[in-house]
């Protein structure tokens, strides 16, 4: 079977995750669009690993996981903090510090 | 499926392990201890910890002796997960030696009147009644040094790390603390929050780029391990477009995590906004550990690549000293333009990097780019974290007082402090008996030898304008007549001022009698693979 289309996918996904990140207001979506990046590694190191015909991406694939859930832990206290002191969570609000 | 246990070689990993021992214990204390005792229980922990992380990182020094007859350079261990060379350990006593320095400024209470500069409690709303309880009982967050700690593992691990996998790791684990602690600072809490929410969300950006690369890589060579991707690049085995594409966006998240350009957005909001400790810490310790690594994975998993990955870091080194540089002339605040100045420094050390040739090349007693880019992060390091310290001193009633029009005539009232600042500014400006002249030379050097000519050009001229805008302070700290409002220095405990002393202890010697470390780096900078 062939691996090119899950490569392709993958990089789909990266670019719609990549495209969010920039143009997403809402820090929560801006987040979940960084997952999508990471899932869509996730996607690609699978693939590889299957065309290589070793496991290392495989493992790869479940460190990723474990960090993103540490990302998620970390990010959303952060988010959180933010939408307690200004009632919004867009990050074109946070503005104090600039140029 | 037989299983056979991967053989870990305790002895050499201890520095990471005592780091990552001493960072849990901490997580127990704050479980178990009662609230009045942990500030002390804590930094008496965290100083043990680095120091027995310092003497386990020199002796594994000590075992390797690259002069005897038969020379052993380095080890791999963890099933070559990590790479202990010169090169590592040399980051490893340099992060630790900071880390140590970064103790004693988090530790810091006198400036604030007895509570440290953290917030008091981070879940009480800024300007509620709630927060002025919490300030009034006198409350301070003692987590802040299980997390430094567990962000010091990580530096620890980044300039060690031989395969993708285990940097993309290590990068993380340094990352995620930082990103708590920016958003921690006792007072300007919203400034300091929307710090860590931009620090946050560039740096999960930028690792997601990472991640990708570390795929494409892994595609193209069929390992992650640095030898066999330089093997892999060697043979030309592979699809180019891969190593390419991988290449591109490993360098990302690497610089990224230096602040380099067209990626330096968050640098000078995050330096604005954290903690002033956090800041010192983070500008001076990030940098050794971020620059450990690219070296490593530019100079052994793609040295064979070097053609296609030096006309890019051409660029990047241009284009980041000019940013940094001509950006930092119009800044007005104080901690902006030390971060505008960092973005410089880390131009200058790509310039360094740049020095990359085959090893054939560099005749002896030539520099090497490795023995001059960590020189440079030396002298950097130890002079920036002595300039945030005393940035950290100079306060009005509200708090430090960063606006550098206020700083006006602070010569006049303390001359001692404003002394020390002007030395450490002109070290950073690289005038001659400083360490930052011996840096710049390091690396320019290195750089020329290389052929990049046209960067060490640039380099001399941003130079230049750099000395303008670090003059520019000296001037009004001295020249100026004092306005009404003026800050004063608040004296801090034994624990700041020593970390000034060390900084300006370090800009000087290294200035004067730079050969000794030179020589140092100059026998112990190889990479093994």
């Amino acid at each position: 079977m062939s691996t090119t289309p899950f490569i392709i996918l993958s990089a789909i996904l990266f670019t719609i995750g990549a495209v969010g990140v920039l143009t997403r207001r809402n820090a929560l979506v801006v987040f979940m669009c960084v997952e999508l990046m990471l899932n869509a590694s996730n996607l690609a190191l699978i693939t590889f690993s299957r065309a290589n015909g070793n496991l290392d991406g495989q493992i790869a694939a479940f460190f990723v996981m474990v960090v993103a859930a540490a990302e998620v832990v970390v990010g959303l206290a952060i988010i959180m903090t933010i939408f307690r002191t200004r009632r919004s969570a867009s990050v074109d609000d946070a503005s104090l510090l600039k140029y | 499926m037989k299983f056979t246990a991967p053989h870990i070689e305790y002895d050499l990993l201890s520095p990471i392990l005592i780091v990552l021992a001493v960072a849990v214990l901490g997580v127990l204390v704050e479980a178990a201890v009662p609230r009045a005792r942990r500030y002390v229980v804590q930094v008496s922990l965290s100083l043990v910890g680095i120091v027995a992380a310092l003497v386990a990182a020199l002796l594994v020094m000590s075992r390797i002796n690259p002069t005897s007859d038969k020379p052993k350079s380095g080890y791999l261990a963890a099933v070559d997960a990590l790479a202990l060379d010169g090169p590592t350990l040399f980051c490893w006593v340099l992060i630790l030696v900071l880390a140590l320095l970064g103790v004693l400024l988090f530790a810091e209470r006198r400036l604030e009147g007895g509570v440290t500069a953290f917030a008091g409690q981070a879940s009480a709303l800024p300007g509620t009644e709630a927060e002025r309880q919490a300030s009034a009982m006198g409350l301070e967050h003692t987590e802040v040094f299980p997390l430094m700690m567990f962000a010091v593992s990580g530096m620890l691990m980044f300039p060690a790390a031989n395969d993708l996998l285990t940097l993309f790791v290590a990068l993380e684990v340094l990352s995620l603390p930082l990103y708590l602690l920016c958003g921690l600072a006792r007072r300007r809490r919203l400034l300091s929050q929307e710090a860590a929410l931009k620090y946050f969300m560039l740096g999960a950006f930028s690792s997601g780029f990472f991640v990708y690369g570390n795929a494409l890589v892994y595609g193209y060579a069929g390992s992650m391990q640095f030898d066999n991707i330089a093997f892999a690049v060697s043979s030309g085995s592979g699809s180019e477009a891969l190593l390419l594409g991988g290449m591109g966006m490993l360098a990302v998240g690497l610089l990224f995590k230096v602040g380099a350009a067209p990626f330096l957005a968050w640098t000078p909001d995050v330096y604005q906004g954290a903690p002033t400790p956090v800041t010192a810490f983070m500008a001076a310790a990030t940098k050794v550990a971020a620059f450990g690594a690219l070296l490593r994975l530019f100079y052994v998993a793609f040295g064979g690549a070097r053609w296609d990955w030096q006309p890019m870091f051409w660029i990047i080194a241009i284009a980041t000293m000019v940013v940094g540089s001509v950006l930092a002339l119009s800044q007005t605040d104080v901690k902006r333009l030390l971060a505008y100045s960092s973005v410089a420094h880390a131009g200058f050390l790509l310039t360094g990097f740049l020095g990359a040739r085959s090893l054939t090349d560099i005749a002896p007693g030539d520099l090497n780019p490795v023995q001059a880019v960590l020189f440079y992060v030396t002298t950097y390091g130890l002079t920036t974290m002595a300039a945030f310290a005393i940035v950290s001193v100079v306060r009005d009633g509200a708090g430090e007082v960063t606006q550098l029009s206020r700083w006006a005539g602070l010569g006049k009232e303390s001359p001692l402090v404003a002394g020390s600042f002007a030395f450490l500014l002109l070290g950073m400006a690289g005038i001659p008996l400083t360490s930052g002249f011996t840096g710049k030379w390091a690396v320019f050097a290195s750089a020329a030898s290389a052929g990049a000519w046209p960067v060490v050009i640039v380099a001399v001229l941003m130079s230049a304008i750099a000395a303008y805008f670090y003059v520019k302070i000296i001037v009004v700290m001295f020249f100026s007549d004092p306005i009404g409002d003026g800050p004063s220095v608040t004296v801090p405990s034994v624990m700041t001022s020593s970390v000034i002393a060390v900084g300006v202890a370090a800009t000087f010697v290294l200035g004067v009698v730079p050969g000794p470390l030179l020589d140092l780096l100059g026998r112990t900078a190889q990479f093994i693979r």
